[in-house]
């Protein structure tokens, strides 16, 4: 394969519109070679716009989407050198699982020796693990070994570009988690390009090293799932990505004084505001959840109000009088007497303010 | 409840029943029956008026299929991308068009006709270069234009359900396995609605098979076989005309039985 670029795919100012609503505005984006991306959203938000642009079944309205470091405004989908596992896997249920992986091969031009493509069929069938199920019917398979048929037919064709379109929402969550560490482990093994879209944030984490969050049309960040979990750009990312503790507040003294509405006052770190009314982000696992009075620079007492066990941990919904409702994770080894605490004990929570994050309270959704 | 039911069923499948029993009658009567006999099956089979008019409706029952199951096809198909306003109004019309009655399709296919080879015929007298030009005239393509036209609808009904639960995702899924918009009709739109195709043909067939009302205005001097059967009634209802009905019946049967397993929902296990 040659190559015109170092990137796979670029989206340049690309917008979409459906007569006068608009799918996506002005997206800039570029996914280097053997990239695992994740455009990760809430539906609507414009991510499976920008995958079936991609793929060919839809057009850009305006801007240009680049494969390879070729424009690919006009031309249509069997014509690009991408391939798609579909949300429903959309395989084809008058043919067998081989007919189904062998489709794709079929239809290049030069015609591929039929004894190729039956090597490379089984080679495809192999990876996915479906070794002895090439004469099965479609029919006769269950979902997630659907799922892996519709895998094959796509990476049989050692395409650039592999699109996933929610490929997992469909399976229950033991084959899920299953299905995510494979997809990996294929997507190391290939080394092309994958770009899967989800709306599951844990999904995009776990697989992805590149995460695009998306909302209303528009890209809000892109960085490693660490960044985006770590440092997100904005109160949208800090929401959607994983669980996140809003308080109220005012910047103060030249903006390195937070004023809470309970009167304290804490240093101000991370900001992305200068001065005036902010919202404070703070994870739940950056507080710490204690019986006794803790010396950090941020602590509060409060009540527990409800107590979700999830085994290894524990999650605390804390009333505070005057901040309001605190989600809080403790591991469990993180309580002095390795006891959970019950709901109406009084506790004190206590943060790092530089696990905090501050934005502009007009950011607010 | 019971009773009502029995009653109605009754009133349905006797005469059928009857129209049956009576076409295995040794005697000549519609009332009376003498003894088992299939004499009246061999006589309308030796009937060379009946034969003919049999051959004509099965030449025009077979054409009109043939083209209202490409027709159709073609037009469920079109129809497929139309979007909005303008599907709604081509579903109204197909629909439509079938619920329009017989006499009235008769009728008005009649002087439509009528009025065209009006117009033509003096064109193509003045155009012929030779001394004996053609006549278009009443005959069997009336026939079949006016069963073709009427099936058509029928077939796009059918063949419409059959796409619409087909999804754009295969479609989508072979377009993006390099296949052409020709190939993934054949490899993958093709046989998926084959069955609803081929369930369409036959209830044209049928439906032409057995239609007397449109033929009757348009068939010109030719004779359908429910032709010959309305013209011979009128000379009294012998038992050769019932041995005609009951193999019509069963032909007409059989012919929807296949189309109904054509047309039966596919399981799937998702």
């Amino acid at each position: 394969m040659t190559s015109a670029s170092t990137n796979d795919i670029e989206f340049r100012s690309v917008t979409k519109n459906y007569g006068a609503v608009t799918a996506v505005t002005d997206i800039n984006l570029t996914v280097p070679k053997g990239a695992f991306l994740a455009l990760l959203g809430p539906s609507g938000c414009g991510k499976t716009t920008c995958l079936r642009m991609i793929g060919g079944f839809e057009q850009p309205s305006e801007g240009t989407v680049l494969i390879d470091g070729r424009e690919m405004n006009g031309i249509p989908a069997y014509r690009r050198p991408v391939n798609m596992v579909f949300q429903h896997y959309a395989l084809f249920p008058h043919f067998d699982v081989e007919q189904n992986v062998a489709y794709g091969l079929k239809q290049m031009r030069p015609k591929l020796p039929s004894a190729e493509i039956s090597r490379r069929v089984a080679e495809a069938l192999e990876m996915v693990r479906l070794g002895g199920f090439a004469k099965r019917r479609i029919h006769e398979m269950s979902g997630g070994q659907q799922q892996r048929v519709a895998l094959a037919r796509a990476i049989v064709n050692r395409p650039s570009v592999l699109l996933l379109d929610e490929p997992l929402a469909a399976l229950d969550k033991k084959l899920r988690s299953a299905m995510q560490i494979e997809l990996q482990t294929l997507q190391r093994e290939l080394g092309i390009t994958f770009v899967l879209v989800t709306h599951d944030q844990e999904e995009a984490l776990s697989m992805a090293d590149v995460v695009c969050v998306m909302s209303a049309g528009r890209i809000r960040q892109l960085g490693s799932p660490q960044e985006v979990y770590d440092r997100p750009a904005d109160l949208f990312v800090a929401d959607f990505v994983g669980k996140t503790n809003r308080i109220d507040a005012t910047l103060e003294a030249g903006g390195i004084t937070l004023r809470l509405r309970n009167g304290s006052a804490i240093p101000a770190a991370n900001r992305a505001v200068a001065s005036g009314d902010a919202i404070v982000a703070i994870r739940p696992e950056a507080i710490r959840l204690t019986r006794a009075a803790t010396a950090d620079l941020a602590s509060f007492q409060g009540t527990v109000t409800h107590r979700i066990f999830l085994g290894s941990s524990a999650e605390y919904a804390v009333s505070v009088p005057g901040l309001g409702d605190f989600l809080v994770t403790a591991d469990r080894r993180g309580l002095a007497d390795s006891e959970l605490v019950e709901p109406g004990e009084a506790v004190f929570l206590g943060f790092d303010p530089k696990a905090a994050h501050i934005f502009p309270a007009s950011s607010a959704a | 409840m019971r009773a009502l039911i029995t009653a109605v069923y009754l009133f349905l499948y006797a005469p059928i029943a009857l129209v049956v029993l009576f076409s295995f009658n040794s005697g000549r009567s519609a009332s009376e029956f003498v003894g088992f006999s299939t004499q009246w099956y061999a006589k309308a089979l030796s009937n060379t008026f009946l034969m003919d008019a049999l051959q004509n409706s099965l030449v025009i029952a077979f054409t009109s299929a043939v083209l209202a199951a490409v027709f159709g096809t073609m037009a469920a198909l079109g129809m497929e991308r139309l979007g909005g306003r303008m599907r709604a109004v081509f579903d109204g019309l197909f629909a439509a068009a079938i619920v329009v009655p017989g006499v009235v399709i008769g009728i008005a296919t009649l002087v439509a006709l009528v009025q065209v080879f009006g117009f033509l015929n003096p064109l193509l007298a003045a155009a012929w270069p030779g001394e004996q030009p053609p006549k278009l005239s009443l005959g069997f393509g009336s026939i079949i234009a006016a069963h073709g036209l009427f099936s058509m609808a029928l077939v796009t009904m059918i063949v419409k359900a059959r796409i619409a639960s087909l999804g754009r995702d295969i479609v989508e899924a072979s377009n993006d396995l390099y296949a052409t918009p020709l190939t993934t009709f054949r490899e993958i739109v093709l046989p998926q609605i084959m069955p609803s195709i081929l369930a369409g043909f036959l209830l044209a067939f049928t439906f032409s098979f057995d239609d007397f009302i449109i033929a009757f205005f348009v068939a010109g001097s030719n004779t359908t076989l429910p032709i010959y059967v309305f013209a011979s009634i009128r000379r009294g209802v012998t038992p050769e005309i019932n041995a005609i009905a009951t193999m019509v019946l069963v032909a007409s049967l059989c012919m929807i039985l296949i189309a109904r397993f054509l047309m039966r929902e596919k399981k799937t296990n998702n």
